[in-house]
Formats: structure tokens, C-alpha cells, sequence
């Protein structure tokens, strides 16, 4: 029976990926394990190898398409005896199978996976707002911030780039890519996996003068980093009486990916935002990502900047401009609105704008404000909104004790305690580590119907 | 100058218990005029830390001094004899037993002390304490509270020296409690891996706290553990500061010849507990009198001296009033100066 290889999934967030070259061609025979193509992902370019042994019978999705979605049949797979004519009259093979990545573990059950395909992305809400970029260019947020980097490393010779698989491997998550080829192995430094140590070399070297970008693969694995960037980055400009301090920036993704499990999976912004010393930053689109990493860069303070793995793929109109910068404290009021306000950061800013127009078919105009920053806060933009809307609500995809929504509450109070016709209302993850089953992980993050629902509990409706 | 006893094949023994016969200059040839100068300058060195430590133990006890303080009476002869062999460019960091290293590294007695009485001006105005105190001048990066944590941070001083193509070096001290923190290992694979120019000093006083090493290190050669990194490394008995000064002469060429790290396990010894309300039971007073009285580093150099015929005891003598007095001067200063302005709460937060 003619067996489907389909479109591999080869990472937690692949949707869709490009074939970029069949090494078997159709009449070849193939053994199991054998290199049928190899596919380009927005990460890397992995080899795609065959499970089912026979003949390639027919490929269906030529060498150079892009955009093939995972699970779609890509070529068919004949076993003994079977003919290549049978395929384009027969109805579609009753077993289907898929292709493995070279690279990925070993899974004891490939249709296990099959099942498990990645949710569609969420469409990639833009700002609304009305801010003049000049001449841009379309681009994803990973080459927006790559671009960043490349360009305050043209500008800064004291500039290097250190981090797990930054440099040879193109970046875990080919954030780094090709800055070792242009700044080469002295700039762009692959260390060893040790996050505590790293950190504190970075520390070290940013005492000195040079301005460390230290990429952690995840913000997760920054833990075992915490006592350097809290106790020898943050503190030592105070410490010494302003003598010396640490011009660095300590960046990568954070929060939840997809399904990839508690350990993995955290939203850090509340742990950082507290600390003095520290400059916060968590963008959205690729045109804040990229002027935002240039400010911190440029910026004598050590900077927190929170990515996203989910953020990476989408793209923005971002300005052609290298000198484009976007400062650092300054909120974004990403959608004008009169009835309530929505405040939100990184990846949820999509998830807040998407909230918005599910609002205005009901007639709700909600104003949504991209924070960027949360330490310092841009506390005046948004008192000045929930002046106009008197209605706060807060989306976050960190928990809700102790987090950015919990501060938002005790500011409004604070400062717009006048203003306020309802209580500020939190929208975050739910209280517990985050599951893996995939419809455990969705119930346990913010969606833009728990946003609606809180903009329309405010509004009392 | 005397020839180099420590070498890298065959470690220095310390003798922790029994008498160390002095080392004859004599022996060695007619010492010249420049051993002389460099010898009473270490004996005046020494003799400042050992006198400001003590002025800062009579301070704190009238509590002009708060908070925790790390006297560094009895390791004087490590950090005299390592900061002999480097030169103002390079950088030199350590944890919180802190006050010896900054006035080997020229700081002033003066800003130090008013740092450790909560003065404005005092090296960081009042705001870092006794733990936490830096000089961008002086290339001295503090001072750091936490321990171990200052390993991977001297190792990024010289990634930095490096990635500027200086010849310049830094010298990473930690004790004998920090040489268990895992960082630690982290920076030696780092330095090693990368040939980054620093010598890993560990000051092994015997005591992390109230632990000796036998009851928290597997082993008591620390050095040893840059063998697994590739690191090569020595033991030096650290109550003796010229043998002090070769070991760390040897190290600081060969990160200067640009082969990478260089560990240096000194052997010494703190006379005063661990903090100032440490009561040390965790050790007996006859063992502390042992070495004070047969082990004292700066009475190992006097008597270097006086052998040598470089100073009689009169001179010494002068030295130790001058010391004297600019200890009573830095004390004076630290107990006259201003607090801090309120205002300064609130600045050096962020640049």
C-alpha cells in the first residue's frame, strides 16, 4: 500500500517550512533512515529522513516550494510490487506516516506526533496606531532583532555577542544568524552551557568597559544566572557610588512557547521589573524589537530584554533607517479607544488587539497600550487613558500573584483612584506550573476571549 | 632576590605547625639596593593592613562601624606579595574580606575607612560598606558579598583585557569556601578554554566561616582542581611574602605570554574570626597563639630585613609610627566626615 511521507514538524512552534532539496529522486529506492530532503524551517535547515522502506514513487511537492504546510503529503513512498500509476488515480494512501527529523529524539511512535501538530499561529495583529516609521521594510521580529544587533556591533567596536549556540549554530533560534560570519569568533562567542558562569564573565566584562549582548537560550535556563544579573549587574552602579556599572544587555525568549512543558515555559517580566537597577524591556512587533534592542545596547544600564519564541516568525514593517531607535520607558498606544483600557506586553499585545476587535463588533471601543517597557513604566500614558476610559484591564502571560497586573492595580489606585468606575481587572496565566497536554497549556493562557470577558465585566455588560 | 622555591612540579609545602627557618639572604649573594626598596615596601604595606585592620576592629567594637567586617589580620603577606608583581592596568578583584586588597592597591586608608563608617566620603559614598567597595582608579572591582561570585566576574576582567588586546591581567582572589562553589569551575573552564589572562588566587585561611577545610573540601589541594581544567597551578605557603612574590611572578608572566590561566593556592591563616561576631569555637586559642607566634608574616619579613642588614630596628621602627599615623589620620577622617547627603539615597540607581 502507497504510504504519504508528510510535512515533519521539526520544532515546538513549526507550522510550515520550505523543501529545500530532494536528495532522492522518484524511482530511487529507499531504506529506512535514509536522507529523503532536506527542509528549511524559519530555525534551520534539517534533513528529513524516511521511515518506511521501498520505492519514491512520486514526489508531490517540488524542490523550492515554501510555505508547505506541516502535515501536508509531500511524496509517496511504494512498497513491493506496487506501481508509481496507481498513485494520481488512487484515492490517498489509508496509512500515513511522516517523515522524522534527523535531529530530533528519537520518537517511539511517529504518528504519536502527527497527532500532536502545532496550532495554527495567531494572526499577527499590527499596531493601529499612527506612528511614522519612514520607509520600512517587512520583516520578522528574529531578523529584526539580529539586524539590531549587527548594526550597534558596526557602531560599537566594545559590542560582542556571547551565548549558548550563538555563533556557530547560527543561534538556537537563529536569532544570531550570520553575525559570526560578518563579526567573526572574537565578537560572537559560543560558551559552554553554563549560565552562571557566563553571566558573571559577562558582568565582568561590562565592568570593564566592553558591552556584552548575552543571549540565553531561553530566560528559563537564566535562573541559575539570577545572583549575577540581580546581585553583581543591578546593584554595583549603586554599590559603588556610581564609580562603575555594567553596560550590558541580557536577552532571549521568554515566556511560554508551545508545549514545552513548566520548566520551559515562564513569563519572568515581574521578577525583573521589581529590581532597581534593572531596565525591563518586552516587545511586540518587529519594529519595536528592533529599536528597542538598539536603545538597550546603547544603554549604560543593564537591560532585560524579554523575547518571545512565538513573536520570532512574524513579520512587521520595520524602517529601513539604521539609526532608527525607540526609547526605552516609553508605552505605545497601539490602538485608540474611549471605553476601557487594555494594557498588555509582548506576545499578549496581539492577543489585546485581537481582544479589541472582537469588542468593536460589539460596539466596545477599547484602547490597547503596548507597555514595551515595565521597568521604568510608563505609568503617565496609561493614568492619562484610564483618565478617558476610567476602565483598566491588564493582560499578562505571567501569573497573576505578585505580577505586572497586581502593580498596574496598586498604581491605579495610587494615582487614578478618582478615575476608576470599576476595579482594575488582572487577565494572566492560571495559577499552576504550565501543562503540556496541548488543551491543558490553552486553558492555562490568557486568550482574547478571557480578554473580552474582562473588558466587558469593567464595563459591567 | 632570593630564588624561586615554588615551582610548579614539586608544590611548597607549607608549614602551617612548625617553625619555618627564615630564608638567609645571605646565602643568596650580596642583596642589591632594589630588593631592599622592594622589601621595606612590602614591610610598610603589610604593616598598614595589619594596623588599619585592627584600628577597624576597635572601631567596630565601639560601634562606629556597623554590619558585617572581615578583618584580614594574618593573610597580609598574599595579597602584598601577589599586588608586587602586577602593575596599576591591571585589575584585581575579591570577595568580602576586602579591606587589605584595596590599600595594597593604593586606595586610600582614609576612603576606606569612612566607607566602613557610612561616610560621604567614603569610596562609594557610603553606599557599598565593608563588603562592597570599588575604585575604577585604582582598577580594583570590589568587594562582592557574595561568595563565589566574584570568580566568574575577575575572569570577565580579563575576557575584557583580551578583547582589547592589552597585555594587562587580573588576579581573582577567593578562600578556601568559595573554591566550593560551582561557578567557580564554570569561570575555570572558561578562563582555560578561552587562554584568558587571570591567576586564580585562593587565600586558604582553614576556615570557610566556622568549616575547616577537612570538614567542607574533599580535598585540602585546592590547586589541584585546575588539573582538570588544564590550568597549571601551585601551592605557596602564604605566610611568607617573598615566596608569596615569586609564585605569583611566575603566574602573572605566564598570563601575560598569553597561555591562560594560573591557579595559586596560598596556605594561610586569620587570626580574628570570621566576622567581627564570630566567636571562633570552632577552633582553640593555643592554635591561633601558634601561629601568631611562629607562623606572624610580618615578623617573617622583619626578620628578613633585619638579616639582610637593609633596616636596623629603628628604621622599622619609623616606618611602623608612619603607618600609625595615617591610620589614626584615616580613622579621625572616618569618624569626623559627613554621613551621606539624604539626597544620595536616591542617586548611581541607574546611569
Amino acid at each position: 500500500m502507497p504510504i504519504e511521507v508528510l510535512m515533519p514538524a521539526l520544532s515546538p512552534t513549526m507550522t510550515e517550512g520550505k523543501i529545500a532539496r530532494w536528495l532522492k529522486h522518484e524511482g530511487d529506492s529507499v531504506k529506512s533512515g535514509e536522507v529523503l530532503a532536506e527542509i528549511e524551517t524559519d530555525k534551520a535547515t534539517m534533513e528529513v529522513e524516511a521511515v518506511d522502506e521501498g520505492t519514491l514513487g512520486k514526489i508531490l511537492v517540488p524542490e523550492g516550494t515554501e510555505n508547505v504546510a506541516v502535515n501536508q503529503p509531500i511524496a509517496v513512498i511504494l512498497g513491493e510490487g506496487e506501481d508509481a500509476k496507481s498513485i494520481g488515480a488512487g484515492k490517498p494512501a489509508a496509512k500515513k506516516t511522516e517523515a522524522k527529523a534527523e535531529t530530533q529524539d528519537e520518537s517511539p511512535k511517529a504518528e504519536a506526533k502527527a497527532a500532536a501538530a502545532p496550532v495554527a499561529p495567531a494572526s499577527t495583529y499590527g499596531h493601529q496606531d499612527d506612528t511614522d516609521l519612514g520607509e520600512t521594510k517587512v520583516m520578522t521580529v528574529r531578523e529584526a532583532l539580529r539586524d539590531a544587533m549587527a548594526e550597534e556591533m558596526r557602531r560599537d567596536p566594545d559590542v560582542f555577542v556571547m551565548g549558548e549556540e550563538v555563533a556557530e549554530y547560527q543561534g538556537a533560534y537563529k536569532v544570531t544568524q550570520g553575525l559570526l560570519q560578518e563579526f567573526g569568533d572574537r565578537r560572537v562567542v559560543d560558551t559552554p552551557i553554563t549560565e552562571h558562569g557566563f553571566a558573571g564573565l559577562a558582568v565582568g566584562a561590562a565592568f570593564a568597559k566592553l558591552k556584552p549582548v548575552v543571549e540565553f537560550m531561553t530566560w528559563n535556563f537564566a535562573l541559575q544566572a539570577m545572583d549575577h544579573i540581580i546581585n553583581s549587574a543591578a546593584k554595583t552602579r549603586y554599590m559603588s557610588g556610581g564609580q562603575m556599572g555594567s553596560p550590558m544587555v541580557f536577552r532571549g525568549p521568554n515566556g511560554a512557547a508551545s508545549r514545552v512543558g513548566a520548566q520551559h515555559s515562564q513569563c519572568f517580566a515581574s521578577w525583573y521589573a521589581h529590581v532597581p537597577g534593572l531596565i525591563v524591556v518586552s516587545p511586540y512587533s518587529a519594529d519595536d524589537a528592533k529599536g528597542l534592542l538598539k536603545s538597550a545596547i546603547r544603554d549604560p544600564n543593564p537591560v532585560i530584554f524579554l523575547e518571545n519564541e512565538m513573536l520570532y516568525g512574524r513579520s512587521f514593517p520595520v524602517p529601513v533607517d539604521p539609526d532608527y531607535t525607540v526609547p526605552i520607558g516609553k508605552a505605545r498606544i497601539v490602538r485608540k479607544g474611549k471605553d476601557v483600557t487594555i494594557t498588555a506586553f509582548s506576545i499578549m499585545v496581539g492577543v489585546a488587539l485581537e481582544a479589541a476587535e472582537e469588542l468593536a463588533k460589539e460596539g466596545i471601543d477599547a484602547e490597547v497600550i503596548d507597555l514595551r517597557t515595565l521597568r521604568p513604566l510608563d505609568t503617565a500614558t496609561i493614568v492619562e487613558s484610564v483618565k478617558k476610559t476610567n476602565r483598566l484591564v491588564s493582560v499578562e502571560e505571567g501569573w497573576p500573584f505578585a505580577g505586572i497586573g497586581s502593580e498596574l492595580a496598586a498604581l491605579m489606585m495610587e494615582q487614578a483612584f478618582d478615575h476608576l468606575d470599576a476595579p482594575v481587572k488582572r487577565v494572566c496565566a492560571v495559577d499552576v506550573p504550565l501543562p503540556y497536554a496541548a488543551n491543558l497549556e490553552k486553558l492555562a493562557l490568557p486568550q482574547a476571549g478571557h480578554v473580552v470577558a474582562a473588558a466587558k465585566e469593567v464595563l459591567y455588560r | 632576590m632570593v630564588a624561586a622555591t615554588a615551582k610548579k612540579s614539586a608544590p611548597v609545602k607549607p608549614s602551617m605547625t612548625k617553625q619555618a627557618s627564615p630564608p638567609r639572604q645571605a646565602e643568596k649573594g650580596k642583596p642589591s639596593n632594589q630588593d631592599k626598596k622592594l622589601l621595606l615596601k612590602m614591610y610598610e604595606d603589610m604593616l598598614l593592613i595589619r594596623r588599619f585592620e585592627e584600628k577597624a576592629g576597635q572601631l567596630y567594637g565601639q560601634g562606629a562601624i556597623g554590619g558585617f567586617c572581615h578583618l584580614y589580620i594574618g593573610q597580609e603577606a598574599v595579597v602584598v606579595g601577589m599586588q608586587s608583581t602586577i602593575t596599576n592596568d591591571d585589575a584585581v578583584i575579591t570577595t568580602y574580606r576586602d579591606h587589605g586588597h584595596m590599600l595594597a592597591c593604593g586606595m586610600e586608608p582614609k576612603g576606606v575607612m569612612a566607607e566602613l563608617t557610612g561616610r560621604q566620603g567614603g569610596y562609594s559614598r557610603g553606599k557599598g560598606g565593608s563588603m562592597h567597595m570599588f575604585s575604577s582608579e585604582k582598577n580594583f572591582y570590589g568587594g562582592h558579598g557574595i561568595v563565589g561570585a566574584s570568580v566568574p566576574i575577575g575572569v570577565g576582567l580579563a575576557f575584557a583585557r583580551k578583547y582589547s588586546g592589552k597585555n594587562t591581567v587580573s588576579l581573582t582572589y577567593y578562600g578556601d569556601g568559595a573554591a566550593n562553589q560551582g561557578q567557580v569551575y564554570e569561570a575555570f573552564n572558561m578562563a582555560a578554554l578561552w587562554k584568558l589572562p587571570t591567576v586564580f588566587v585562593i587565600e586558604n585561611n582553614q576556615y570557610a566561616m566556622g568549616t575547616s577545610v577537612k570538614r567542607g573540601a574533599s580535598t585540602p589541594d585546592f590547586y589541584k582542581r585546575g588539573e582538570a581544567f588544564g590550568i597549571p597551578s601551585m601551592k605557596v605557603d602564604g605566610m611568607d611574602v617573598i615566596k608569596v612574590r615569586e609564585a605569583g611572578e611566575i603566574a602573572v608572566a605566564h598570563c601575560r605570554a598569553g597561555k591562560g590561566p594560573y591557579v595559586l593556592q596560598m596556605e594561610t591563616y586569620r587570626y580574628r574570626g570570621h566576622s567581627m561576631s564570630d566567636p571562633a569555637k570552632y577552633r582553640t586559642r593555643d592554635e591561633v597563639d601558634k601561629m601568631r607566634a611562629e607562623r606572624d608574616p610580618i615578623e617573617h619579613l622583619q626578620a628578613q630585613i633585619i638579616d639582610a642588614g637593609f633596616a636596623d630596628e629603628a628604621a622599622l621602627k619609623k616606618i611602623d609610627q608612619d603607618v600609625k599615623k595615617k591610620v589614626v589620620d584615616a580613622a579621625d577622617f572616618a569618624l569626623t566626615d559627613a554621613e551621606p547627603d539624604p539626597a544620595e539615597l536616591y542617586t548611581d540607581v541607574l546611569a
